[in-house]
């Protein structure tokens, strides 16, 4: 056996992991061809590494596990990403972090690190220039550095440099972990992130949740997904000058915000999730104040998409603008949102449900992608659509059912030698979080992945061949996170 | 164009009239209200803070660092912690952040900001401000953009974000500060023409809020350079930010 399989919201014994040399280890991944969700190193002792893998079986809901060991003179071995590109950045990282260099790696640069040393990819000739944005931007955004090799308007290529944001949080989730911690892992993610922590950390302590906790997270997430599809609805309208969508949009935006806020205190429901359940119920009156909001806020998008949709210079910028073709994303392993922009099917909703979307059992909506900004534009409103439909439906559950406890008590009492891992769909994508503990149960390492991560590099491919003016509007389509990749 | 005038007129006005009276929900948590004599010295917030922001004898909560999370009010088992939506949390002085049993909302609101004659005179009517983002998580940042919507619409007291640091009148910092922003904040702050003003917004820009104990960070600027106005929050609500800036500039 050359992999251990596992659930979502799993755990198993480390020393049950196999542990292959890392030649065999190359050959199983290329061989399986999967989806990596993680790719990390760990020190291992005596100046020893070890890489641990994990691989997404999407249509099985299974995820593979498996290890390479590296002894101290074992400093670099054959890159995978020459064969399958989506392992790029995971390479980087490895690399960026233990120094075991990928040979005939396409794209070795510096991931979070050494920005000063950066070399950026050039190009010559006579119209050919470059532009370079960043770290700080025009505004009110998240740093990061952006270089374009335009010729005249059009951009060749564009590369992204992070690494700005990073505040070394993976470190701090060791020593100090906790659920404020995974709150501002994201800001614009807060549910998601929250509940990966709480589910990875329930996981391994054995801790149940009630079914009612459970629901009023899930309502939790999706309305953090609905609340920030409909302000990217309206980040986009702005950028095409179209302000009426950008001013419509914001409103209704605050509308689900500000319910956020009665339910929990906090515009972005910070303080809700906590391990063991959440911190607040839900009574019935503010069931019914929220299902009226929800309503509004639910025709007032569609009425808005619409009409913005009759507009014809409305259409003339969406359409065919920032295009990632089906394949180009598989290639490269876009997740999330801006995967099923471009026709991929994945929604760890569905692929790797937890307890609650199983006893929810949605329905999966299909989308037919193009992979253009239009096609972002409108899966973001269906998917805000659907959210809201679920949060109302959630709603509803909650007026109807027995009352019982939103919180039980979670002794954090980690077991020896474990693996936990928690994927838990956020608006972006797969957010995944995997924590392991050494032979005393303490916190040995602590990883997590947001979709960013993957999702970079699908941006940089999307703004090639379009004007360097069509950026914005490219970028906000995506709206990915600086600190949820620098982390 | 009809279709759009029709979503016009349905829409109606959004913004907020009176920015400076506006309601705010009860179940936001603002400004701190303690009960010394409550508190049996249990030590349970103490341990559930993710920030340190509590200290015992006499009990006292520091805005700055506070995520106002509400942990500590939900352990507290004496109800010597609550938090009041009173949202106006902006002070000039580090330390007027640190609220006591003592410090109520009239107390706090009289010594909160300290007027100057001359930041009344030069940006009264104007205030263009330069954001920097030093390792925010998107939390602060996506408030501040929500000043400028259609219901806080901070534009019509003539504050606004703008684009150049060479246009600017201050910055607005949020974030813990990273190394790896830390000169490009440095440098943003030189670029930026006298007079200028620094404000620190959220639990993050002005104590390191919930990454206090990375190693990743590097806050010498803040010793380098005087900071004029403190705004609390995790994230700083957008009312709190309006509130504080149009308090610090116009008074009253
Ligand atoms: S509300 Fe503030 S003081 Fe209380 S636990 Fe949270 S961070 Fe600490
Ligand atoms: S203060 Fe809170 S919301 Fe603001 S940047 Fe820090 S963690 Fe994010």
């Amino acid at each position: 056996m050359n992999w251990i399989k596992l659930k979502n919201n799993g755990k198993i014994d480390i020393n049950s992991i196999p542990t292959l040399k890392i030649e065999q280890l190359r050959e199983e991944i290329i061989n399986l061809n999967l989806r990596p969700v993680a790719f990390f190193g760990k020190d291992w002792g005596n100046n020893t590494t070890k890489l641990f893998v994990v691989l997404a079986d999407d249509k099985n809901s299974e995820l593979n596990v498996s290890s390479a060991i590296f002894n101290q003179d074992e400093k670099c071995y054959e890159s995978i990403t020459q064969v399958l590109p989506s392992f790029h950045i995971f390479e980087r990282e490895f690399y960026e972090q233990f120094g075991i260099k990928p040979l005939n790696h396409p794209w070795l640069k510096p991931l979070r690190k050494n920005q000063k040393d950066y070399k950026f990819f050039e190009m010559e000739g006579e119209e050919v220039h470059q532009v370079a944005v960043g770290p700080i931007h025009a505004g009110v955004i998240e740093p990061g550095h952006f270089r374009f090799m335009c010729n005249g308007e059009t951009v060749y290529h564009l590369e992204i440099m992070l690494g700005y944001q990073h505040r070394g949080v993976e470190d701090l989730m060791i020593k100090h972990p906790s659920n404020r911690l995974a709150e501002s892992i994201c800001g614009d993610s807060v549910i998601a992130n929250n509940l990966a922590y709480s589910k990875v950390m329930e996981t391994l302590c054995d801790c149940k949740v009630s079914k009612r906790a459970q629901l009023i997270r899930t309502l939790a997430l999706e309305m953090e997904r609905a609340a920030i599809h409909i302000g990217d609805l309206g980040a986009i309208s702005g950028d095409i000058a179209y302000l009426m969508g950008a001013s419509v949009f914001g409103a209704t935006r605050t509308l689900v915000i500000n319910t956020m806020l009665e339910f929990s205190g906090s515009r972005f429901g910070r303080g809700l999730i906590e391990l063991g359940g959440v911190n607040f119920d839900i009574d019935n009156e503010k069931i019914k104040r929220a299902l009226e909001t929800l309503t509004k806020v639910e025709k007032d998008v569609d009425r808005m998409v619409k009409t913005m949709l009759k507009n014809t210079s409305v259409m003339s910028r969406l359409e065919k603008t920032g295009v990632v073709s089906k394949e180009k994303a598989e290639q490269i392993g876009l997740v999330g949102m801006a995967a099923r922009a471009c026709g991929l099917t994945l929604d760890s909703r569905f692929d790797f449900p937890d307890e609650c979307y199983k006893f929810l059992a949605l329905p999966r909506k299909m989308f037919k992608g193009k992979g253009d900004v239009n096609s972002r534009f409108k899966l973001r409103h269906q998917e805000a659509m659907e959210s809201l439909d679920i949060s109302k439906r959630i709603l509803e559950m909650l007026k109807n059912t027995l009352k019982e406890e939103v919180k039980t008590n979670c002794e954090l009492n980690l077991p020896k030698d474990t693996m936990a891992i928690s994927i838990v769909e956020g608006w972006r994508g797969e957010i995944v979080h995997i924590a392991l503990t050494d032979m005393n149960g303490t916190l040995s390492k602590y990883k997590i992945k947001d979709p960013s991560f993957n999702n970079w590099y699908g941006l940089a491919l999307a703004v090639r061949n379009n004007g360097v003016s069509d950026f914005p509007l490219c970028n906000k389509s995506f709206n990915l996170s600086y600190c949820g990749c620098d982390l | 164009m009809f279709d759009t005038l029709k979503s016009r007129i349905y829409q109606g006005n959004q913004f907020i009239k009176d920015i400076k009276n506006a309601p705010m929900r009860e179940q936001f948590r603002g400004l701190p209200k303690l009960c010394n004599s409550n508190c049996n010295n249990c030590k349970d917030c103490l341990n559930v803070c993710p920030t340190g922001a509590l200290k015992l004898n006499p009990l006292s909560i520091d805005m700055g660092k506070c995520t106002f999370c509400g942990a500590c009010k939900n352990v507290c088992k004496t109800g010597a912690i609550d938090f009041t939506n009173f949202y106006k949390l902006s002070t000039t002085k580090r330390e007027n952040l640190i609220i006591t049993e003592d410090m109520t909302q009239e107390e706090f609101s009289k010594i909160a900001i300290e007027v100057r004659k001359e930041i009344k005179r030069v940006f009264g009517k104007s205030l263009k401000l330069r954001q920097v983002s030093a390792a925010g998580c998107n939390g602060c940042e996506m408030e501040l953009n929500a000043c400028s919507n259609v219901n806080f619409d901070m534009g019509r007291f003539g504050i606004d974000f703008v684009a150049s640091p060479r246009h600017a009148d201050g910055l607005v910092i949020t974030g813990p500060i990273s190394k790896n922003m830390a000169y490009a904040l440095e440098d943003c702050y030189k670029s930026t023409p006298d007079p200028k003003i620094v404000v620190l917004c959220g639990a993050c820009a002005i104590s390191g809020g919930v990454f206090q104990q990375s190693s990743e960070l590097n806050r010498e600027f803040l010793e380098k350079y005087p900071i004029d106005l403190y705004i609390a929050g995790c994230p700083v609500h957008p009312l709190t930010f309006i509130n504080g800036i149009l308090g610090f500039i116009q008074g009253k």
